[in-house]
């Protein structure tokens, strides 16, 4: 076990150096240092003062010195500092891991137990009416955009019932919640959806197999067979995809944190697209890939551990 | 006063509702099956012997099984009316199953222990030291080193030990009738026999009734008291098995036992069997 | 080039040439076994049936958009031109089925009847909704006819030759799915520029890796059945069994795949606009529509129909092809519905 681990970590290395390649080669395309000055320091800056930043930041240099110094930071964790703001990049991705982590988890185990729960009733009822309705729901939740759940939701929590601020963000104890319930709701909505339908299928791959002939020979009810041994059976895929998408729940919806102006890591990234603050993408790229192939590892390490085939040969 | 049978069946016919159309899978057989009797039901895949088997305690996927006409009686009781609740209390308890597949008939993620357990503690409640009865079970049918096999998972043991497990499973909850549906057939041949001498000693140790289920007449000597042969959803020939297997009445029933190699035959074709011209006959 | 490509002629001529692909594939479809048995298997779904023909609606809606004939004042109109057009626009905002505009400093009275009001252009609500299916039409067309090809190639050859080919892919598709999405879209479009063209290639090289998977996976337990050693014991070259052994039975998975991820393309194209990176302002899209519905809905009095119409229309598509997807993938193994 611990050599496979080690041995996905040695792979894991040339895909984060082709991650920071991609995204520096995407930068340099993107934006010539002068662009970037500008960007930063504003148009009306001189010329003098453009030149003193783009020295001042090393960009004069030639790509491919830029390029290792770059590697050598990313591989030290040493981030830097954002462009626009100035602050430390390290600080910037503590504090926003917190209002991300606020949103993402709560709405992750929604979509959880919730899908879970009617995936397990829909083949308890399988192919009945019921059945079908929940799977019509699902895919129906699932088939507006998320843009538009976060345009009407805002509209009318907000701006007309105005029970929850537009938008922002503050920490203020209980009060906190006010700014989190609709991007909560809407996250719950979106995963619900999807969620209730891919667990659904796991449940009934597990159903049709053989060892629930036999449960059910043996004098279990339907009930018990469902909730114990297709569940436990299920589980394994079940644990594989969920463990699988922890990492992502620490960069936050884009989308929602922009929308309703949370400062999380999703937004602290879409601003700084915006703003073409190169240290922050970068970074926030850099960390992004790095919890992606966690997440690919953690996939992996559950499912062995999880499937007693693997598990005990 | 003929004792009342352990199983009755009377002219039962079952039907599957298809996307293609109704498939009459069962059409009017009838047969008994008395206390510590052993019957074979012989026929070929498709000849409507595992529905038969699966039937008697409705394991069969109510839509889209339709039980057409005919009886199923369990000393005297009609299976065919029993509530949910009552099947569910037949079922291990009265008429236990053993199928073709042990290595997917068995759960993966559980131990062997726990399934044996779950089985006793649902039909035998009173049993106090569950371990050291499925210990007794694995021990009786022919398991070696059960105690320490107990921890074990299915796919950790061979093919031929996973159908032990299942006979075991089986057994513990003391059935009055086993269902064994091609016990033999995943297996390869030298397990095979094992397998069917394990069944032969449970049955003299235990007095339990036997339905076996096979395409294999070559199984049945020696373990089975009548037989009943089946094609194409009828039984052909019903009767004691030395005398079908020394004098069969019924085509089917000779072209099938004419299929068995002898050893010493001099021959240079297997026998095939014709069923274009047998379906006349039914 | 971008002449001939927008001429009246080429586009008639594609949108003839896309509905003889259709049909040719249908025709090869039935007959191949699997397929057939599979159209019978997704014929007594009813939903799925209902659900494909709300899909075709679309596409003729589209394809109609799409015809077009040259007017003797030397412009073209679209065959849609003909059935809804001529619908005169306003000044600007009107509610469905109002009499006058919506300002309320010069409420005048309106031209015509517009069936969901006019957006702040004047343009008939109604009307914008219909053409911008066109958009999304051609936008998931040319993706999928970018990212289609790809997936399915290279994940057939990942799963085939496995080893170092398979690592080598293995190693891309990784890579590319580390780098966020909106990422890796916002930067190829503002380097290649805004267009149906540039959003249609991004979204192209993100949606390959999904389907690279799928195939990969479904290849690789396809290259270990005995048919195939069979096939290699006979000498058959390797590009011989892909294409007569493995490619026809990896093919449903890349049809399902297809329906689904069109959807996925659809809602991908509001995303983007809400980004900043969607469709170019002149094209009706219903990204754009809902995009400037988020200011439009804190107006007073509050201007909801622009919003409301983009997304039904959207819902009703993506919905849709979501069950089409879901009754084709029931109707080629009815086990796992």
């Amino acid at each position: 076990m611990l050599s496979y681990v080690l041995r996905r970590l040695l792979y894991a290395v040339p895909i984060v150096l082709g991650v920071i390649a991609i995204t520096f080669l995407l930068f340099n395309v993107l934006q010539t240092p002068q662009a970037a000055a500008t960007l930063v320091l504003g148009p009306k800056a001189s010329q003098q003062a453009r030149a003193e930043w783009i020295k001042n930041r090393g960009l004069d240099k030639p790509k491919s010195e830029q390029f290792v110094k770059h590697v050598k930071n990313m591989a030290t964790f040493n981030f830097g500092t954002s462009w626009k703001s100035g602050r430390e990049l390290n600080e910037v991705f503590r504090t926003g891991v917190g209002p991300s982590l606020m949103i993402t988890i709560p709405g992750f185990l929604a979509g959880l137990i919730g899908g879970v729960g009617l995936a397990l009733y829909q083949v308890f009822v399988r192919n009945s009416l019921l059945d079908r309705s929940i799977t019509l729901w699902a895919v129906a939740l699932m088939s507006v955009p998320t843009v538009v759940y976060i345009i009407f939701l805002q509209a009318i929590g907000a701006l007309m019932l105005n029970y929850f601020p537009a938008s922002g963000f503050d920490w203020r104890g209980l009060e906190t919640l006010k700014f989190v319930a609709l991007p909560i709701i809407i996250m719950a909505v979106v995963n619900l959806g999807s969620d209730v339908r891919l667990y659904r299928t796991i449940f009934m791959e597990e159903i049709t197999q053989d060892y629930v002939r036999t449960a059910l020979a043996k004098g279990l009810s339907s009930g018990h067979v469902l909730g114990v041994h297709v569940f436990k059976n299920g589980l394994i895929a079940l644990i594989t995809l969920t463990v699988g998408s922890l990492p992502a729940l620490i960069t936050g919806s884009l989308l929602i944190e922009n929308f309703f102006g949370i400062p999380g890591l999703g937004n602290v990234l879409v601003l700084a697209i915006g703003t073409g603050d190169q240290p922050v993408v970068m970074a926030s790229v850099y960390l992004g890939s790095l919890l992606y192939i966690a997440s690919l590892i953690l996939t992996d390490i559950c499912y062995a551990l999880a499937d007693p085939r693997i598990r005990l040969s | 006063m003929p004792e009342t049978p352990l199983l009755e069946i009377r002219d039962l016919s079952i039907n599957f509702a298809t996307e293609n159309g109704t498939v009459e899978a069962v059409k009017g057989i009838s047969f008994t099956v008395a206390k510590g009797e052993t019957l074979a039901v012989v026929g070929e895949s498709g000849s409507g012997k595992s529905v038969t088997g699966l039937a008697l305690t409705r394991l069969l996927p109510e839509p889209p099984t339709i039980y057409k006409s005919g009886e199923i009686l369990l000393e005297g009781r009609s299976v065919l009316k029993m509530s949910p609740r009552e099947l569910r209390n037949i079922r291990g308890n009265k008429i236990a199953y053993i199928f073709q597949e042990p290595s997917t008939s068995l759960n993966p993620v559980f131990t062997i222990r726990n399934q044996i357990a779950e089985a006793i503690k649902l039909h035998r409640p009173e049993v106090r030291d569950i371990d050291a009865e499925v210990i007794k079970y694995l021990d009786l049918v022919g398991l070696v080193d059960p105690a320490k096999r107990l921890h074990d998972y299915p796919h950790q043991l061979s093919g031929g030990m996973q159908q032990r497990v299942m006979i075991a499973m089986a057994l513990s909850c003391q059935p009055d009738l086993l269902v064994a549906d091609e016990p033999t057939t995943a297996l390869d041949v030298t397990i095979q026999a094992q397998i069917m001498d394990q069944l032969r000693d449970l049955k003299k140790q235990v007095n339990m009734s036997i339905i076996l289920i096979t395409h294999n007449f070559g199984i049945i000597s020696g373990i089975a008291d009548r037989v009943a042969v089946m094609f194409r959803g009828k039984i052909v020939e019903y009767g004691d098995t030395r005398t079908v297997l020394s004098n069969p009445q019924h085509p089917y029933t000779k072209a099938l036992i004419q299929c068995i190699p002898q050893p010493g035959q001099k021959r240079e074709r297997l026998a095939t069997i014709d069923h274009a011209a047998l379906e006349a006959t039914i | 080039m971008e002449a001939l490509f927008t001429h009246w002629l080429t586009q008639n001529l594609l949108v003839l040439a896309g509905f003889s692909l259709i049909a040719w594939m249908l025709w090869s479809a039935s007959h191949h076994e699997r397929w057939r048995r599979a159209w019978l298997r997704f014929r007594s779904d009813r939903g799925g049936i209902i659900a494909l023909v709300v899909v075709g609606i679309y596409l003729i809606l589209g394809a109609l958009e799409v015809l077009s004939f040259p007017t003797k004042s030397g412009g073209t109109r679209t065959v849609l031109d003909l059935f809804v057009g001529g619908v005169p626009a306003e000044k600007s905002y009107s509610a469905p089925l109002a009499t006058r505009l919506l300002s309320e400093a010069k409420p005048d009275p309106v031209k015509a009847t517009h069936l969901l009001g006019t957006d702040a252009l004047g343009k008939d609500v109604f009307v914008e909704t219909l053409k911008a299916c066109k958009t999304a039409l051609i936008i998931g067309g040319l993706t999928a006819a970018i990212y289609i090809p790809l997936g399915t190639l290279f994940g057939i050859l990942a799963g085939y030759f496995r080893r170092r080919v398979d690592d080598l892919i293995q190693y891309v598709y990784t890579t590319l799915a580390s780098i966020p999405t909106i990422l890796l879209l916002v930067a190829i479009i503002l380097v290649l520029g805004k267009g149906l063209g540039t959003m249609s290639f991004a979204l192209g090289l993100t949606a390959w890796v999904g389907l690279c998977r799928l195939i990969r996976g479904e290849t690789l337990r396809q290259a270990e059945r005995p048919y195939i050693t069979a096939a290699r014991a006979l000498g058959q070259s390797h590009w011989n069994i892909i294409t007569r052994h493995i490619l026809p039975n990896v093919l449903h998975l890349v049809v399902i795949n297809f329906v689904l991820g069109f959807s996925g393309i659809v809602l991908a194209e509001s995303v983007l606009s809400y980004l900043g990176v969607g469709t170019p302002v002149g094209t009706p899209s219903w990204g754009n529509m809902i995009d400037s519905g988020r200011s439009e809905l804190s107006r007073d009095p509050m201007v909801w129909w622009n919003l409301v119409s983009a997304t039904v229309a959207l819902f009703g598509l993506v919905l849709s092809l979501n069950l089409v997807g879901d009754s084709l993938r029931r109707a080629f193994d009815p086990k796992r519905g």
